[in-house]
């Protein structure tokens, strides 16, 4: 095959991946657009789960953007190489997971078109309020660092740029464990270890998420990642599973340990059918268990089982977040300690929630607007790593 | 005839004597009004509401009749609720029943809003549109709010509903709006005339008299006096909210 059919076949493939992302965003559209004409009746929120699907996905997004600049971190702030030649593709993706994930939490709300509101009323109170400003400046600060990482002329920026989003990721992640961990009255949440909880979490989810756009990349290319580079990457995504499982399993053993909270962990762990099943099938064993054992088992840890273990652990985030959100939103509130409540507006009872299309399109829209924002700018931007090129620098020096 | 020479000075305080005794008959003649006025509570129009005055309720749990739903259908009247009972229908008061787990006492209560002192939904709001009056109501500016639902997080009493249909025949004086929250404003439209809540009225006319509404601020209210000589609770009073609504009888 002669270079230029297989630039053509290139293009074609390019374009073809673009159209399918641009039909799941027009998908997006549609199910914001239901919700927006005939209100949140039309998705399975309610008055005791208020808030649904959309902020699963949204959640994911934007934790996960943090997360996923984490390499970019390692490589400014840590000065490893391997990981610096990485923070054009890192920025990339967390500026498009951040867009994806804002623009459903955006559009879930029931007034979206009051969104120059948030913008005009600030309530300096409101950890809401708190991350307008927290994730406009991840944008300004992500494409500072995007330039200062692209443009010879500026690296020497890079270094103290990147110092500052390593400190403005870390402050982004805790204000938005700190979202949940303000609601004083909910069992689930009022907890410090949200924040430290959340932060883990995104180094997880950030690295699955960059390892499988990497390797998609490779693959394109036709090229073979670094079997030394892919071993280190994969063995710290083992260790950040291991560490988000301590997190995890600590904030579920303080609650055990409070009597007053003890129902609400049966509920979870336990007796509330579509949560604990999430819980343990969802986020143990396949998020968790399954690829700290793909990474880390002698003979297994090639580039198929490093695909396999992030995508794995990616399926993981969304069965916790959906039990964090909607299982912790399901178990009654103890308004009436020591009574068993009942009413018509579900005092005392577990809350039901199904998800509906519209919730489901609009999630998928935000993942299909980080997944074009990717595509577009991996191609756009030089961000391909070049391991080999950067080792023959270093070797030359 | 000898002309009566006129002091200067007795002139003088003839005038200010009279000056002086038509602003104190004008003032007489004002003041029963004024008294009145003050008296029912009500404000003018355009009248910023006051931080002398504490709104508030007390509800006595052993005067609430189990199965009695007077003042939700009140509430529903006055606010132009559907007054259905579906998960996503607003419902600004309910009956809740109660049952001690240790005694097996039964019991029920109207749940509604409790106006607190640090409103954990005031906190949370983005765009101020939760706010609390300076007389103690806690509101919802239907205007601003963008509807994120982060105050239904936030609220202890799961007392807040979101909007979640089109809405038709809306009452003027309560405005409502698809996409946004809402809650009970201790009737705020009949209160800033000098009326008592809905809830309250129609209690009263059941002859149950379980929701005593008044002034916390004002030592002489009925609701201040009852609160001085009875045991009432806060629910959920560990979370220091300082509610405006009290319970007395669990």
């Amino acid at each position: 095959m002669s270079s230029t059919s297989l630039s053509r076949n290139d293009s074609r493939n390019f374009y073809i991946l673009a159209a399918l992302g641009v039909l799941v965003v027009f998908l997006g559209y549609l199910g914001m657009h239901s919700m927006e004409e005939h209100g949140h009746i039309v998705s399975g929120m309610n008055n005791k789960i208020v808030w649904g699907l959309p902020h699963v996905f949204a959640i994911f997004m934007i934790v996960a953007a943090s997360g996923v600049l984490n390499i970019g971190s390692i490589g400014t702030v840590f000065g490893q190489t391997p990981y610096k030649i990485r923070t054009p593709l890192a920025g990339i993706i967390a500026i498009g997971l951040l867009s994806g994930g804002l623009a459903v939490l955006m559009l879930d709300l029931g007034r979206p078109d009051r969104m120059i509101v948030a913008a005009t009323h600030f309530n300096p109170t409101s950890v809401f309020a708190w991350n307008i400003f927290l994730y406009s400046g991840f944008f300004g600060l992500a494409v500072l660092y995007l330039w200062t990482s692209m443009e010879k002329r500026f690296y020497g920026f890079s270094k103290p740029v990147g110092f500052a989003m390593f400190a403005w990721r870390v402050l982004l992640t805790s204000a938005t464990g700190l979202i949940f961990a303000f609601l004083v009255a909910r069992q689930a949440y009022a907890s410090a270890l949200l924040p430290p909880m959340f932060i883990v979490l995104s180094f997880a989810w950030g690295l699955a998420v960059f390892l499988l756009v990497q390797a998609a990349m490779f693959a394109w290319n036709n090229k073979i990642i670094d079997a030394a580079i892919l071993n280190r990457m994969k063995n710290l995504l083992g260790l950040f599973v291991i560490i988000s499982l301590y997190l995890v399993a600590a904030y579920h053993m303080t609650n055990l340990y409070f009597a007053k909270q003890t129902g609400f962990e049966l509920f979870i762990l336990r007796d509330g059918g579509i949560y604990p099943m999430l819980f343990w099938g969802g986020y143990i064993l396949l998020g968790s268990l399954i690829p700290v054992a793909l990474v880390y088992t002698p003979g297994l840890g090639g580039s198929k089982s490093v695909v396999v273990a992030s995508a794995l652990v990616l399926i993981g985030s969304f069965a916790l977040l959906y039990v964090f959100i909607i299982g912790g939103q399901a178990y009654p509130l103890s308004i009436f300690p020591g009574y068993e409540a009942s009413s018509s507006f579900g005092d005392g009872q577990i809350g039901k929630y199904v998800p509906s299309l519209p919730e489901f399109l609009l999630g998928s829209g935000g993942l299909a607007i980080a997944y074009l924002i990717t595509l577009i700018g991996t191609r756009v931007f030089n961000t391909m790593p070049q391991d080999a090129t950067a080792e023959t620098a270093k070797n030359s020096h | 005839m000898n002309d009566v020479k006129l002091d200067p000075q007795t002139n003088l305080d003839r005038r200010d004597f009279l000056t002086k005794s038509s602003v104190g008959l004008a003032g007489l003649a004002i003041a029963p009004g004024m008294m009145l006025f003050d008296l029912a509570h009500g404000k003018a129009p355009g009248e910023p509401a006051s931080n002398k005055v504490r709104w508030g309720m007390l509800i006595d749990n052993n005067q609430c009749e189990t199965g009695c739903n007077d003042c939700v259908t009140a509430c529903n009247t006055e606010n132009g609720l559907s007054g259905g009972t579906k998960a996503t229908d607003s419902q600004w008061i309910r009956k809740v029943q109660l049952k001690d787990m240790q005694t097996e006492r039964i019991s029920s209560l109207p749940m509604m809003c409790q106006h607190c002192e640090e409103p954990p939904c005031v906190d949370v709001c983005p765009t101020q549109a939760s706010f609390k009056r300076a007389d103690g109501i806690v509101l919802v500016d239907k205007h601003i709010c963008i509807g994120c639902r982060y105050c239904m997080m936030a609220c202890p009493y799961q007392a807040r509903s979101f909007v979640h249909e089109v809405l038709t025949d809306q009452k003027t004086e309560v405005p409502r709006g698809k996409g946004t929250v809402e809650s009970c404003t201790l009737c705020v439209h009949r209160v800033d005339k000098g009326e008592t809540t809905a809830c309250a009225e129609a209690c009263s006319k059941a002859g149950h008299n379980a929701i005593l509404f008044g002034d916390l601020n004002d030592p002489e209210s009925a609701i201040s006096k009852r609160i001085r000589t009875v045991a009432s609770t806060q629910i959920r009073a560990d979370l220091g909210l300082n509610t405006g609504v009290r319970y007395e009888g669990i």
